[in-house]
């Protein structure tokens, strides 16, 4: 370190006699529009939160605001003194995004493996049949029916389970995880009278860690931030819905039920409708944010690894 | 064609079919579960595709339905749907492609001009945030942005004294709030994907530029620009192969059932969606379906032969 250090030294200190004039520029470009991104990235979420502190007559007679102009915790007062249906959310995100990333994981980081070994004579076979199916679909009617009408899974979790559990994609990711992990590995195992599923789950699965960290976490979101198949699939029989369906339910309930009531004054004073809506989408995206820091570097990871080759 | 190799010559038994699924069995095994998957949820809804050329009766099933040919196209074709889902869904895509790649690019290069290392990495982490949150959430900043009657940016319009247009009656608005909410969304993931690409560059030549004198602005435009080239190209490339494809849940958290915005927002997912679930119309939303994914594949496989052209370790197959 300090020999590398002291050769560019030298270099460094006659470059900052002269330091070029666009580094400076573009120096100083780059501060202003990146900080103005990063606030652009952010604002909106705190506008929500802001909002979901706000009484709901300040946002009628002043808008939405950068910072609330009456504070009231009302929203989420009556969110937590009914707080069956978000409890109930909870309960079903959190199961399917334990259950269905844990699944996932398995069966992806097993078929990667498989895929990536050199001596199975089937992978490319294997592979093609996996990645045609991202290239050509039979559409979401055909698929709409094979779950409802063939599998009987309308208005059941695993309608929502099921199709989430793995991509193409992830198992290309997978598969590239894999090639970095010596081959060697596998071959020892082999000369020690190991089995494949042993080798793999002994020897391979180990030195995965921030393959099933990053695979993990891109399953685990694709679960949390679920609306789109209980849409399709949950009617409104199912008592408790996913997390996000459940927001979108309030987002969209509450504007219908303002438009019936549009005229009489009476209701809308009663529920304070837009607070209502910004305290719910605190409460059902609180915790991703929450863990976001933590987990970020593990998607960044990712990302190097299957983005650009994928 | 070469004359067949005389057996002789090569001198082992290639193995039985019986003997090699033997000897792997255990890797079969490890596959069986994503075998069964895509069997189930990909191959298994493909022979349904032929609703698309039947008058679908729910009661009867897709095959006891009445075959009708090609009439859920024509009519798609003549009443000019198909050619309005069409161009909005290749436009939108085309702006997203060409306007997001722009900008990932020059963030990804102004970051990668910092020398403060915090200052990055809170930047990445600031940005990358959109991409972490539901379609459903987007929804809903958008609406606190621009309601007209709550909105932050119609209090800041008015605050100013003009008049905030009604946007959510206003279809002309929509095409750029769209794109901009998607490379809100988006842009963040981009820049972290060229930065990637940046800083896994070789640095030597770098070095050297700098030694000589070049300057910040031209190592950009004589050393990293002309490195990525061909991770943009193929990024592109990938990008136009999938240009039939829209982003369904952005597009339909944001416009849902407003039908005033329709003829500027429409794309063939949230057609397909909602001929399906809100007029039971499952036949022509599967012709709609259908059409994308035959010609999305052309247009894929036509993708993929160019990039093999380029840089055949790139291609998907």
């Amino acid at each position: 370190m300090t020999v590398k250090a002291r050769i560019p030294d030298h270099i460094m200190r006659t470059s900052r006699i002269k330091k070029d004039k666009t580094q400076i520029t573009i120096n100083i470009v780059t501060y202003i529009l990146v900080t103005i991104f990063c606030i652009m990235c952010i604002l909106p979420f705190w506008m929500i939160i802001a909002s979901s502190f706000a009484s709901e007559d300040s946002i009628r007679r002043t808008g939405f605001t950068l910072w609330p102009t009456e504070v009231s915790t009302y929203s989420y007062e009556l969110l937590f003194r009914s707080p069956d249906q978000m409890l109930g959310a909870y309960a079903v995100t959190i199961g399917l995004t334990l259950v269905g990333t844990l699944i996932g994981l398995f069966i992806v980081s097993m078929t990667g493996y498989a895929l990536q070994r050199r001596d199975f004579p089937y992978r490319n076979g294997i592979m093609f049949y996996i990645y045609f199916t991202s290239l050509f679909s039979a559409g979401l009617v055909p698929f709409y029916l094979l779950i409802v009408q063939y599998l009987n899974l309308r208005d059941s979790y695993f309608a929502i389970l099921l199709p989430l559990l793995m991509s193409p994609w992830l198992i290309v990711l997978m598969k590239n995880f894999v090639k970095a992990i010596p081959h060697e590995i596998t071959e020892s195992g082999k000369i020690d009278g190991a089995g494949d599923f042993r080798i793999f789950y002994s020897l391979v699965l180990p030195n995965l860690k921030p393959a099933l960290a990053t695979i993990g976490l891109f399953l685990a979101l694709s679960y949390w931030n679920e609306w789109y198949y209980s849409s399709l699939f949950l009617t409104t029989k199912v008592t408790y819905r996913p997390l996000q369906y459940h927001l979108y339910n309030v987002i969209n309930k509450v504007a219908s039920l303002k438009n019936s009531v549009a005229g009489s004054n009476v209701v809308i004073k009663d529920l304070p409708g837009e607070t209502l809506k910004m305290a719910t989408a605190v409460i059902a995206t609180g915790p991703i944010i929450l863990l976001y820091p933590f987990v970020q570097k593990y998607f960044v990871a990712g990302l190097t690894v299957g983005a650009v080759k994928g | 064609m070469q004359k067949a190799v005389p057996q002789k010559v090569v001198n082992y038994r290639k193995p039985s079919v019986g003997r090699t699924i033997l000897q792997n069995r255990t890797l079969i095994l490890m596959c069986l579960p994503a075998i069964l998957f895509f069997l189930v949820f990909s191959y298994l809804p493909m022979p349904g595709a032929y609703i698309a050329f039947t008058n679908f009766q729910y009661d009867k099933g897709i095959f006891a339905s009445p075959f009708v040919g090609l009439k859920n196209f024509q009519f798609l074709f003549s009443s000019g749907q198909l050619g309005l889902l069409l161009k909005n869904t290749v436009l939108y895509n085309l702006a997203f492609i060409l306007v997001g790649n722009f900008l990932q690019l020059t963030f990804a290069i102004l970051l990668n001009e910092i020398a403060c290392k915090g200052y990055k990495k809170t930047a990445q982490s600031l940005m990358f945030l959109p991409y972490f949150i539901s379609d459903v959430l987007v929804s809903l900043l958008v609406y606190n942005l621009i309601n007209y009657d709550y909105g932050f940016i119609s209090n800041l319009v008015r605050s100013v004294g003009s008049e905030m247009p009604k946007v959510y009656q206003n279809a002309n608005a929509w095409p750029f709030i769209i794109v901009l909410v998607h490379l809100w969304k988006s842009t963040g993931y981009g820049t972290v994907v060229y930065f990637a690409a940046i800083t896994g560059m070789d640095s030597s030549m770098m070095e050297a530029a700098q030694i000589d004198g070049a300057n910040a602005w031209q190592r950009i435009c004589h050393i990293t620009l002309p490195t990525l080239k061909p991770t943009v190209i193929i990024l592109f490339l990938f990008a136009i192969g999938g240009i039939l494809k829209g982003n369904f849940g952005l597009f339909y958290n944001l416009v849902g059932n407003n039908s005033m915005l329709f003829k500027t927002t429409d794309i063939i997912e949230t057609y397909v969606y909602r001929s399906m679930m809100n007029s039971f119309n499952f036949s022509q939303s599967s012709a709609v379906g259908l059409f994308q994914s035959v010609v999305g594949f052309f247009i894929v496989l036509g993708a993929n032969a160019f990039v093999k052209h380029l840089d055949p370790d790139y291609a998907l197959f």
